[in-house]
């Protein structure tokens, strides 16, 4: 069969993880959506219905138009579809509604707009260093696939919870990817755009600025990995201004042009400050010895996790921004993928809340273990070599997650505390989580700051 | 990556899809006043807690046998009794006597839900995942993959998870059975088949291959003395298991007579509804059901069942192996679906279960009537809301058996085991390729039943004929099922004396 040949260059596997994960989503359609289905169904209706003029004045519903405009005319565009399901879905006055048509359109929008998704994970599997493996579950690109294609945190909050993060990362992901592969203008580009689509990114964009100033706009280093002020170009630097700068005058352009930008400021930033401080080591050390993509990798990582951290108003499907792009670094190195555990089972686990319906807790419960048992079969199989993976610290603390849900969700409620104190539970959960996912930043942290300097010259093109 | 990881991958990801579909509707969700099969095991707990043993099966004030009498043999109300001790605990409401009649709400759906989760975890899984581990060719990554694609097989989840009913346990009791008689253990074997029949009398459609299969043996061994005593040892078995089931019914003769009343009801004719079988279809053309007398009906349905269990029996009893009994059972509940009285849509299952058992030898065929056995419930499954539910499991299972056990690949006219169709097409059309001509009528066939589904739901039926769409469905699958007993009776009888031997034939 095709788990048990050896390895081919056949790409069927891909095909079929792709496929499989989907056909999971679609037996979802009809489960649990929380409060953000009813905000698209907004954003889809006052797109369709005004002007662009007045989308970000309009509130009917509590729900206003709170993401950059690229992403409100990707609204727009799926409008013209959903005019075929169901029309009263787009008038903004039909607060709330929910008809079978409207589920299953957007659901579908969800489903479909994954291909994204799906395209940048095939692409990332292209970075990996090296590929090898005897069989096929045993490569690097089928784990890699695996943790990023049926990711438990993007299967529960995009196709339950409902929102578009899996398109939003492919996008991510695939800038990622052109960095890798040196296509640095490609991949600033789709930066520029996924800053448009969603400002949350705007945590990472000082790993980005500093990468690209590092290693992009000064085309050499010494032999020793220090910066070379003489290879400075101006002329990368001025393509670089351009695109960004053009990227987003086409998105809000418009807007600036209706004399807007206040009213779109306001919208948008009620986003927290991010504590830049913290990562201060972290930046100035891509600056002083990069690590070539790896270590922008890396960095970017940190400045998610950071600001997943400390900064103020952060939701808890942030944690996804860190554990994501982590996956690559994971198959790759050991270390990395000791973080990657810890960091994604006590994520994942954190995300629980988010599904507080009876109906859902097999689901989710299910689909938690069988991530979390993936992740480590796998990388313990690829890292075979040099003992176990976790040590007996680790371990006990990723186990201690059992007691803690059984308490949490099981124990407690049948309690008389639960009347009084309700939200104990939560509380214990997000104290617990903090522990491992602060203990995971930390790692990641010294990791960057120890990780060995390359000696040979750093490509550049 | 180690096989422990990978079944438990498999078993999380059945477990996953079963219960995203239990989030769809049940059977009479929402339909004053009879409701449906959800409404049926709800009232039947309401019954068993509430009501003494000797009332269960008979016509009471307390217990209409007009609303969802009970009809399965005594097991199922012990499980519906067991069911409602925790139901009591929960929430009385759902089994209080009269006052709960029609009772929905979603914690109840939940509570109803989770029964049938949990009886299959512990019966039917673990049966399937055993199964292919002792019995099935290949390397260990090939039995995960067969156990897979059997636990995503779609009719008994759409069935059991969406309208609503308790297969798992019957058929997971039935392969605990055929377990236990691959592994040579007949005592527990019969035991569980036992419990099985006890728990739904549908089993009795595999109880012959059963009796062939042991019987066969016991001849093996000789009829003097030790055979003769194994034989003594099964019948012991078997009765005292029933007399176990039954006891409390033993007590009074009227008990058991009206329990095989109840379970037996000849008085409802030869076909209720639309079903994929012999009489339902041919009444398209000429109205048996009117033309001819009950006797007759009778007659006519008993000779041609048995026409068609006879040969594949009498082959089993002359070589009792493993793999004549898979084949046996296929062809003789496959024979009874499309000839016995009084079927149901949803006895399929009771085919699709020993042809699961053959997806590793013949993973294409298998492929096929394990899909047409799905679409064959279309109509049921429409009505009860499970569209959605039903397109995605059946495409996620083509897809599935297809990749994983390289169906497609995996069809040459040797491992299609097309003996026989090869003799007869030799003398006139030797050059003939047999397995592309199957591949073909196999895409053209999923063509086919995609197209009548895809009517089904979005075209009106015209005036005239409103039941159009759920005829064509079933006149459809009884044509694939005529063919599909035709070649298993070929791949039972045709059967050539086998080169390597057969994993465990005893």
């Amino acid at each position: 069969t095709v788990m048990a040949a050896p390895v081919t260059n056949d790409q069927s596997w891909f095909f079929a993880l792709a496929l499989g994960v989907s056909f999971l989503k679609c037996l979802l359609i009809n489960a649990y959506h929380s409060t953000d289905f009813e905000v698209h169904r907004n954003w889809l209706a006052l797109t369709h219905s005004l002007p662009a003029a007045q989308w970000y004045y309009e509130a009917t519903s509590e729900w206003t138009l709170d993401y950059p405009p690229l992403f409100a005319w990707f609204e727009y565009g799926l409008s013209h579809i959903a005019r075929f399901f169901d029309k009263e879905m787009l008038v903004v006055q039909n607060l709330n509604y929910a008809s079978p048509a409207t589920i299953l359109f957007q659901r579908l929008s969800v489903i479909v707009a994954d291909v994204v998704f799906f395209y940048a994970v095939k692409e990332c599997c292209k970075c990996l260093r090296e590929d090898k493996g005897k069989y096929l579950l045993g490569k690097p690109s089928f784990i890699l696939t695996v943790l990023l294609l049926w990711n438990f945190g993007l299967i529960i909050v995009d196709h339950i919870h409902f929102q578009y993060n899996g398109f939003l990362f492919g996008v991510l992901l695939l800038s990622i990817a052109r960095h890798f592969q040196n296509r640095h203008f490609e991949g600033a580009l789709l930066f520029s755009i996924l800053l448009n689509l969603k400002h949350i990114y705007l945590y990472i964009a000082p790993a980005y600025g500093i990468y690209l100033l590092r290693c992009f706009c000064f085309t050499q280093s010494n032999a020793d990995g220090s910066l070379q002020w003489r290879s400075f170009s101006v002329v990368r630097l001025v393509t670089l201004g351009t695109i960004v700068l053009s990227t987003f005058s086409v998105s809000f352009g418009p807007f600036i042009a209706l004399g807007q930008l206040p009213q779109i400021y306001k919208a948008l930033m009620h986003i927290p400050f991010l504590s830049l401080c913290l990562l201060q080591p972290a930046l100035f050390r891509i600056w002083h010895r990069p690590n070539g993509a790896r270590g922008f990798l890396r960095c970017l990582v940190i400045c998610a996790l950071g600001s997943f951290m400390f900064g103020w108003h952060v939701h808890e499907k942030a944690i996804l921004m860190a554990i994501l792009p982590l996956s690559l670094l994971a198959v790759e190195s050991r270390e990395d993928a000791r973080i990657f555990l810890i960091l994604s089972i006590t994520g994942h686990y954190s995300l629980f809340p988010l599904l507080f319906t009876t109906q859902e807790l097999p689901i989710k419960i299910l689909l938690l273990l069988l991530f979390t048992i993936f992740s480590l079969t796998s990388l313990k199989t690829l890292f075979r070599s040099g003992g176990a993976l976790l040590n007996p610290l680790e371990a006990t603390y990723l186990l201690g997650l059992i007691p803690l849900e059984l308490i949490c969700e099981f124990v407690y409620p049948l309690t008389v505390w639960q009347k009084t104190f309700p939200f104990l539970p939560l509380m214990l959960t997000s104290i617990y989580c903090a522990l491992g996912v602060t203990y995971a930043f930390i790692r990641l942290y010294i990791s960057l700051l120890t990780c060995s300097d390359s000696t040979k010259k750093i490509k550049t093109q | 990556m180690e096989n422990w990881s990978l079944i438990s991958l498999c078993v999380l990801l059945g477990l996953t899809a079963r219960w995203a579909v239990s989030f769809h509707s049940y059977s009479g969700a929402g339909k004053p006043p009879m409701f449906g099969d959800y409404e049926a095991q709800r009232h039947w707990q309401e019954v068993t807690y509430n009501l003494p043993v000797h009332e269960w099966y008979f016509n009471t004030t307390n217990n209409d046998l007009n609303y969802w009498g009970l009809d399965y043999p005594p097991l199922t109300a012990y499980h519906s009794l067991v069911c409602a001790y925790v139901a009591k605990l929960l929430n009385p409401e759902w089994v209080e006597l009269y006052a709960s009649r029609g009772y929905e709400s979603h914690s109840h759906k939940l509570f109803m839900r989770a029964t049938v989760l949990f009886t299959d975890i512990l019966i039917y899984i673990p049966a399937v995942l055993l199964y292919c581990f002792y019995f099935c060719d290949g390397s260990s990554k090939q039995k995960v993959a067969t156990a897979f694609c059997i636990l995503l097989y779609p009719g008994l989840i759409l069935i059991d998870y969406g309208h609503f009913q308790y297969n798992s346990v019957s058929l997971g009791l039935a392969l605990w059975g055929i377990l236990g008689l691959g592994l040579g253990w007949d005592l527990f074997g019969s035991l569980a088949f036992t419990l099985a029949l006890n728990y739904k009398q549908m089993e009795l459609y595999h109880s012959l291959p059963f009796f062939c299969y042991l019987l066969g043996k016991c001849i093996k061994q000789g009829l003097t003395w030790r055979g003769f005593f194994h034989l003594v040892k099964i019948s012991m078995t078997v009765l005292v298991t029933f007399a176990l089931c039954w006891m409390p019914f033993l007590s009074d003769p009227k008990q058991p007579l009206q329990v095989l009343h109840r379970l037996f009801p000849v008085g409802r004719g030869l076909f209720e509804d639309k079903v994929a079988n012999t009489w339902c279809s041919l009444n398209v053309l000429i109205k048996i059901k009117t033309l001819l007398s009950r006797e007759t009906q009778l007659f006519l349905s008993f000779a041609l069942t048995l026409l068609f269990v006879l040969p594949s029996s009498l082959k089993l009893l002359s070589k009792p192996t493993l793999w004549q009994f898979k084949l046996a059972l296929v062809n003789t509940s496959l024979a009874f679906f499309l000839f016995s009285f009084q079927v149901h849509e949803k006895s399929i299952l009771l085919v699709a279960l020993p042809v699961c058992l053959v997806f590793n030898e013949i993973p294409l065929i298998a492929t096929w009537f394990l899909l047409t056995s799905t679409f064959s419930m279309l109509p049921l499954l429409l009505k009860d809301g499970l569209l959605l539910p039903y397109v995605v499991t059946s495409l996620a299972f083509l897809f599935l058996s297809l990749y994983l056990l390289s169906a497609l690949e995996r069809s040459t006219e040797e491992e299609l085991r097309l003996g026989l169709y090869r003799k007869l097409t030799q003398r006139w059309l030797p050059k003939l390729n047999l397995s592309r001509i199957i591949k073909w009528k196999f895409w053209f066939s999923l063509a086919a039943m995609a197209a009548l589904s895809f009517t089904s739901v979005w075209l009106k039926p015209p005036a005239k004929l409103p039941d159009l769409f759920p005829v064509l469905v079933s006149v459809l699958s009884f044509l694939h099922f005529l063919g599909f007993i035709i070649y298993f009776n070929q791949v039972q009888l045709m059967e050539p004396q086998r080169k390597k031997s057969q994993k465990k034939t005893n």
